[in-house]
Parts: C-alpha cells; sequence; structure tokens
C-alpha cells in the first residue's frame, strides 16, 4: 500500500498521481505500439477496430459517464461524422460557384466530421436543455432514428441503401488507411481524445459538467450554468463520436445506412455501461468486451457440440445476460472489478470486502405533486 | 386507426409500469412478441380454440412479467433511473434471442388463424354514410376499448388498484402504510406484460409474427410521451394519434416520411410541450 503525502496543491490535480502511474502506463503504451509487429494483419485490423470503439466510447463517456446524460443516440453522431468522412474525402463538396467539388485532404476532412458531428450535438442539445433524465434519452432516440432515415434517404449525397464506397486516403506513396500505418493512426487518435478528456475533467469545465451530473440543483446553485455546460458536454461528445465515425467510415471502406442503427447507439451504449460508467478506462474496458465477445464465442464454437454450437442468436443472448448481471453485481462496470483486483493486491492480507459495500437505497420519486 | 390502437395497447403498458414503478421499460415490444408467440404455439401448434390460446398466452404472460419484475428487477431497484432502463433493454436482447432459439418459434415469420376475416364489413347503414372497416381491425379497436375500461375502472374503484397508485407514489409511506409495495411492483409487471401480450395476439393477423416485432414497440414511446407519460388516458389518445398521423403521412408526404413522422411528432412535444396532452406539470423534488 502506497501513502501518498501532498505538498503541493498542484498534485491535487495531476494526471499521473505517483511514479507507478509513469511506469504502467508507459509500459502500456511501449506494448501497444511494438504489438503491430508480433500480430498478424487480421489482429492488427481487430486491434484497429478496437481504438475506434474506444474513441467513440470516450465520446459517449464524457456524455453518459461524466454530465450524467444519456443518449440513445450516439450511432446517429458516428453516422455523421463516418458519411462526412467519406462525402468529403471521395465525391468532395460540390458548391453551386465552383466549376469543380472541393476534395478535402484527410487532415482536413477528419477535423470537419468531428466539427459537424459537434454541430448535429448542439442542435440536439439545444432543444434538450429542458429535458430530463429519460425523457432526453427519448429525444436523442428519436433523433437518431431520424438521422438513420435521411441517411438512407438522401441519395445524391449517401447514395442510400446501395452504400457508399470510401477512398483511400494516401499520403505520398503511402496508403495510410489500411493496416499497421492505419493501427498507429488510430492509436494516436485514442491517446490524444483521452489526454484531451482527463485534461478537460480536471478543468472548471469538466468539474461543472460532474457537477451537473451528481445534482443539477446543486449544481446551479453552486453558479454552474447548467445549460452551457450541457451544450458542452454534448457537442465535445458528438464531436469525439463524430471522429471515431470517419475513422470507422476508413476501416469498413463501404458505408451503409445499417451500419449505423439504433442498435448500434445500444451497442455503444452498452459498450459504456458495461466498461463502468464514469471512468475512461471503462470506455476501453468496453470496447475491448464489445469485441472480445463475438470473437470469443466463435473460438469457443469450435470446441462446443453442434447441436449448441449451431443455434443462431447465442450471441445476443449473452450479450443481453452479461448487461443485466453486470448491472446487478458490478454497477461500475469491469473498471469496478478492476479497482477491486487492484486494492486485493495492494491490501494484501487485509482486503475487506466491506469497502466497496453498497448502502440500501429505497426508489426516490423524481415526481412532485 | 387500427395500428394506432395497437401503439396505443403498447403504450398502455409503458405508462402502467412507468407509472406504478418508474422504470421506462425499453423491452415492452419484447413482451408484446413473447405474447405473441406464446399464442402462436397454443393456438396453432397446440390447437387450442382461439380464445382459450389467447386466454393463456395472456395468463402465461402476466407470470413472465412478474417474474422478470421479481428477478432482474428487484435487485436494482433504488439504484439509478439509468440502471434500470439498461436492464430492461438487455432482457429486450434476451427475450430476443431466446425466441429466437426456441424450438418451434425460429426466426421465420409466422401466422395465427383468427375467427376474424379480414374482409370488409360495413357497420353504418347506408343512409348514414360510407364507413367500411375488417372485422380484424374492429376486433382491436373494441378490444384497446375494453382493456382501456377494464384497467381504469381496477386502478379507481379497486382496494389493489388503488393500493397501486399509492405505491407509486411514495414508495416508503405506502410501506408504513402495510402495502405490500414488493408484491404490487409484480402485480404491475405482470399486468404490464399482459397488455402487451394482448397487443401482440391482436396484432398478429395483420403484421405476422416474428422476431423482430418488438421493434415496433419503440414506436410507443411517441405515443406514451404525446400522451404525457404516466396518464392512461394520454397513452391510449396518444397512441392513436400517432397511428393517425403515421397512416396520413404515408398517404400525403413522400416516403421515408412514414417512417419517421412519429418520432418527429415526439420530438416537437418534447420542445413544446414536455409534459404531454394529458400529463401533469411536475417539479423536482431535491
Amino acid at each position: 500500500m502506497r501513502f501518498l503525502f501532498k505538498t503541493d496543491y498542484e498534485q491535487d490535480i495531476q494526471l499521473a498521481k505517483h511514479s507507478g502511474y509513469i511506469w504502467s502506463y508507459g509500459a502500456l503504451l511501449l506494448a501497444v505500439l511494438i504489438v503491430p509487429f508480433f500480430l498478424e494483419e487480421y489482429y492488427v485490423g481487430q486491434m484497429t477496430q478496437l481504438y475506434i470503439m474506444a474513441i467513440a466510447g470516450v465520446g459517449l463517456m464524457l456524455l453518459a459517464g461524466y454530465t450524467g446524460l444519456i443518449s440513445l443516440g450516439h450511432a446517429a453522431f458516428f453516422g455523421i461524422g463516418a458519411y462526412t468522412e467519406a462525402v468529403l474525402t471521395g465525391n468532395g463538396l460540390a458548391l453551386p460557384f465552383m466549376d469543380e467539388p472541393i476534395v478535402f485532404s484527410f487532415f482536413l476532412s477528419f477535423p470537419l466530421a468531428g466539427i459537424f458531428a459537434a454541430i448535429a450535438g448542439i442542435a440536439i442539445g439545444i432543444p434538450a436543455l429542458r429535458l430530463v433524465g429519460i425523457y432526453l434519452a427519448i429525444a436523442t432516440f428519436a433523433f437518431a432514428i431520424i438521422i438513420e432515415e435521411i441517411l438512407s434517404r438522401w441519395e445524391s449525397v449517401t447514395n442510400g441503401y446501395s452504400g457508399l464506397l470510401v477512398e483511400s486516403i494516401y499520403f505520398g506513396d503511402f496508403e495510410l488507411t489500411d493496416g499497421t500505418p492505419f493501427y498507429y493512426l488510430c492509436l494516436g487518435v485514442l491517446i490524444a481524445v483521452i489526454l484531451f478528456s482527463l485534461n478537460l475533467l480536471r478543468s472548471p469545465t469538466g468539474r461543472a459538467m460532474m457537477a451537473v451530473r451528481d445534482s443539477e440543483i446543486s449544481a446551479q446553485s453552486m453558479g454552474v450554468n447548467l445549460a452551457k455546460t450541457k451544450t458542452i458536454a454534448f457537442a465535445l461528445s458528438a464531436g469525439i463520436t463524430g471522429l471515431a465515425g470517419a475513422l470507422f467510415a476508413h476501416k469498413l471502406g463501404f458505408l451503409s445506412p445499417e451500419s449505423f442503427t439504433v442498435l448500434q447507439s445500444l451497442e455503444l451504449l452498452v459498450l459504456v455501461v458495461v466498461g463502468g460508467l464514469g471512468s475512461m478506462h471503462g470506455a476501453v474496458f468496453g470496447a475491448l468486451f464489445v469485441l472480445a465477445l463475438p470473437q470469443g464465442l466463435a473460438i469457443l464454437k469450435d470446441y462446443l457440440p453442434t447441436q449448441i454450437a449451431e443455434v443462431p442468436g447465442i450471441e445476443p443472448l449473452l450479450f443481453g445476460l452479461i448487461l443485466v448481471l453486470i448491472i446487478i453485481f458490478e454497477p461500475l462496470g469491469i473498471y469496478g472489478r478492476w479497482l477491486k483486483v487492484k486494492l486485493y493486491f495492494q491490501m494484501f492480507p487485509l482486503y475487506k470486502k466491506a469497502t466497496f459495500k453498497r448502502q440500501k437505497s429505497y426508489m426516490k420519486s423524481e415526481r412532485l405533486r | 386507426m387500427s395500428i394506432g390502437c395497437i401503439y396505443a395497447l403498447v403504450a398502455l403498458g409503458f405508462v402502467l409500469i412507468y407509472k406504478a414503478t418508474e422504470v421506462v421499460n425499453f423491452a415492452q415490444g419484447e413482451l408484446m412478441m413473447l405474447g405473441a408467440f406464446l399464442a402462436y404455439t397454443f393456438i396453432s401448434i397446440l390447437g387450442w380454440n382461439y380464445w382459450l390460446g389467447a386466454a393463456a398466452a395472456i395468463g402465461c404472460m402476466f407470470v413472465i412479467g412478474s417474474l422478470v419484475d421479481r428477478v432482474l428487477l428487484r435487485p436494482v431497484l433504488g439504484q439509478p433511473q439509468f440502471a434500470i432502463v439498461m436492464v430492461t433493454i438487455g432482457f429486450g436482447y434476451i427475450a430476443r434471442s431466446v425466441a429466437g432459439m426456441m424450438p418451434g418459434w425460429g426466426t421465420e415469420t409466422y401466422a395465427i388463424s383468427t375467427p376474424f376475416s379480414s374482409e370488409g364489413m360495413q357497420i353504418l347503414p347506408e343512409s348514414m354514410g360510407f364507413l367500411v372497416i375488417s372485422q380484424t381491425d374492429l376486433s382491436v379497436i373494441i378490444a384497446t376499448i375494453l382493456f382501456c375500461g377494464i384497467l381504469y375502472t381496477f386502478f379507481t374503484y379497486t382496494k389493489l388498484g388503488v393500493a397501486m397508485q399509492a405505491a407509486s407514489q411514495n414508495q416508503l409511506a405506502s410501506y408504513y402504510m402495510g402495502i405490500p409495495v414488493k408484491s404490487v411492483f409484480s402485480m404491475i409487471w405482470g399486468i404490464s406484460a399482459a397488455v402487451a401480450a394482448a397487443a401482440g395476439i391482436l396484432l398478429a393477423p395483420t403484421t405476422l409474427i416474428d422476431t423482430s416485432m418488438g421493434f415496433l414497440g419503440l414506436k410507443a414511446f411517441p405515443a406514451a410521451v404525446l400522451g404525457g407519460f404516466g396518464s392512461i388516458p394520454g397513452a391510449v389518445v396518444g397512441g392513436i394519434i400517432i397511428g393517425i398521423i403515421e397512416t396520413l403521412a404515408g398517404f400525403y408526404l413522400p416516403p421515408g416520411f412514414k417512417n419517421v413522422a412519429a418520432y418527429i411528432v415526439l420530438l416537437i412535444v418534447l420542445v413544446v410541450r414536455p409534459q404531454g396532452l394529458f400529463g401533469e406539470k411536475t417539479g423536482k423534488r431535491v
């Protein structure tokens, strides 16, 4: 067990609380940097996918985990980012006063994808300011369905259900959006996004967001501008998810509205919940879970008798089952379990179960009569 | 109109659960799907009489609904609403895949043979105008009216119904007054599941049964919100209005609007009048 003696106020907001952080995360960074040299191409692709999901997870985590606003429509922002990227780097933007459509380079279109998604986030965020709790969730849900319909009907831009091919990005002679280079690109974006979010969370804005999550009314009475904080949270969250969508477009190489349905939104939400609400680790753990489950099942199927292995629909069953079990037994998700294991080893013979015991609580009504 | 009644029935289930337990049940559509499949099992596979099969399915769903409450929701009571919503989403996943895996159910689509014909029939005499409606649609409308009547009477006049209202208003206080809150909650879930099953059975002749029919339950959100979450007559009126709007949008607007019309209405309602048509204005307790 390590005891931290703080001698400086700066220590309270440092990202690395003590030297152990630097060692362990440094080792992790080293590991993910050299890993593509040892893995097969398929697994490099899977890792890339993992990073993309984790970026989206960080985006949703900012909103659901840190601001306490639940969005059932994050696939919409994901889709807006993906389509923006695909259209801008592919056919380009056709403006009426120009002869040829402008085709953007990746380094311009990628931030633009995020910005477009962020604008959409503000558009849904402003009416959502009046809504609390479940109403907000339903409003975002409706928004996502409308966006999905627009993506499939606006055929001149999105090509509808016949799909849209995404151009690969070349940087000089070398293809940026495939294999190992793309792996490093996604890894870089993920690290940048996580660092950005961590820094945001120790800034006044981030603290205001957490205050809003814990109690809107007390946050308001402490002088937090609710409308501003919520709108910022929506915009940032949507923007980060849009970036993930842009990367996803390149990963897939082919977009159709079916990739951005309500089920996708739910999957993102499950990712955040299973990973652990209110922690950046949770976004990564959750992405790991969402991607590893189908993989693990595919491997497991080889060892099971055919009667069980051939049954369709076992994957959503496990998905739902794990979701329910985690909420019942481990409300902080995989990250909560991780904390417990960590504490167990830190305190080794003295670990007490009661450290994490939840208080018994009654349902508090949100209605007032 | 009849599709609106289905929405109304599903929304009724939502509202019942929300009113009593403040849980928003995202698996309402799946409950409807399960009910329809049970009815299919009893009527088409086992060859029972239609009425008997429907009643048995509704009864089974009552039990399943209470079990869901007992097994899945009791442990998370008192946790943030969001956690509970996620549990119901998880249950939706489970129900869909279980229905797909059941022997005899599978992922194909099925139909139930009903005593109602789908041919049109005239319910008004010629002199009063011209109104043709099919028997299936008529059965849906009548059943909706019947269910609303029964539920309304139940909540207003029986002891149990009043107890349920009390439990929904203040859990702790109703404990002290001697109301068995836990079993009341299970009852509510049971009733709600039974209503969903009825909706599923009534819907079966029109859209056929398959494992994804639960997604229709999502349309009940606009209905419930339009009527005001937590208001039983509101849910019914909201459902019917949404059904009518959808049909009209299908007629008069370009394709694509039919699917989203309900949700556009939902967003407008949420922005303009979040408490819905019949909802009471509520403040938040600190």
